[in-house]
């Protein structure tokens, strides 16, 4: 890490707070400041936020197979209430 | 976590089936994704699965609705994937992993910046398993926080009530995860990076 490695190392507890929208107006200002002049933080903070993003994006959209849902019901005496019958 | 208001409490602690079988509708999605995420197996994702709504059925009478009725099913589920990974034989995770200090020790190391990867690239069945592999690295403390957080959607207090941890233990624990996840996947794209020759 270029710059000063402490204050990498004092700004990186801070980051899920940063790239979730939790943080302060003057810690995101501090973080911005910070990564303007130190490319390896602005780095990781990219990698980090596209981590974030690709786990996210390949939540949507998935249901419960039918034939987990069927067994499911069959389980707990439910089958005659299984949804769509 | 998107609440059921439709959902009766006390028609559910008397056991009315009709609203039980609501209940499964409403959440059995939810929380057999919870169990593959954690778990990473169809089959033991779909044990889970059913052990959650038998137990729930057993417990529903003495449900006190402290918790939202979601937050409840999820500290089933969870606690019972936990159980399972804690069970299997090789731990690839270290168990005395200090999870909790909020002194997050080395810096990360790989610094390559692979976020201008072609979107494709992101997409492809390999790297699909990158992500995959990447959450099966993680220690189950970190595995369950970034589960429910990240993938379930649960907000800080919602995962600690899940957990029975405190909520600065689950901020801790999900920028953890996240940073050794972040690791393994730069590992995979710095590669893609030099063979696709596409650096910014
Ligand atoms: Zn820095």
């Amino acid at each position: 890490m270029s710059g000063s490695k402490q204050r990498c190392k004092d700004l990186l507890g801070a980051l899920s707070d940063y790239l979730d929208g939790d943080a302060d107006e003057r810690l995101c200002a501090e973080i911005e400041r910070h990564m303007a002049d130190c490319p390896d933080c602005r780095v990781l903070v990219d990698t980090l936020r596209k981590t974030i993003i690709l786990y996210r994006e390949r939540e949507a959209g998935e249901g419960l197979p039918s034939d987990v849902q069927t067994r499911l019901y069959r389980r707990l005496n439910l089958e005659d209430l299984l949804p769509g019958t | 976590m998107s609440e059921n208001d439709q959902l009766s409490l006390d028609a559910l602690r008397s056991g009315d089936r009709d609203e039980f079988a609501r209940m499964v509708e409403a959440y059995s999605p939810r929380i057999y994704r919870l169990a593959l995420r954690m778990l990473g197996d169809a089959q033991e994702a779909e044990d889970v699965l059913q052990e959650t709504f038998l137990n729930a059925f057993r417990s529903l009478s003495r449900f006190e609705g402290r918790s939202s009725l979601g937050t409840w099913l999820h500290r089933i589920a969870t606690n019972q994937a936990l159980m399972r990974l804690r069970k299997r034989e090789v731990p690839t995770f270290s168990v005395d992993e200090p999870v909790d200090d909020p002194d997050l020790g080395e810096l990360p190391r790989q610094l390559v910046d692979w976020c201008c990867l072609p979107e494709e690239e992101f997409m492809t069945a390999e790297a699909q398993s990158q992500l995959d592999a990447a959450v099966e690295k993680l220690s189950p403390a970190l595995r369950a926080v970034f589960t429910l957080r990240e993938l379930q959607g649960l907000s800080t207090r919602e995962t600690s009530e899940v957990l029975g941890i405190s909520e600065s233990a689950v901020k801790t624990r999900l920028l953890r995860a996240r940073l050794q996840l972040r690791e393994h996947l730069t590992a995979y794209f710095a590669e893609r990076v030099q063979e696709v020759g596409y650096e910014r």
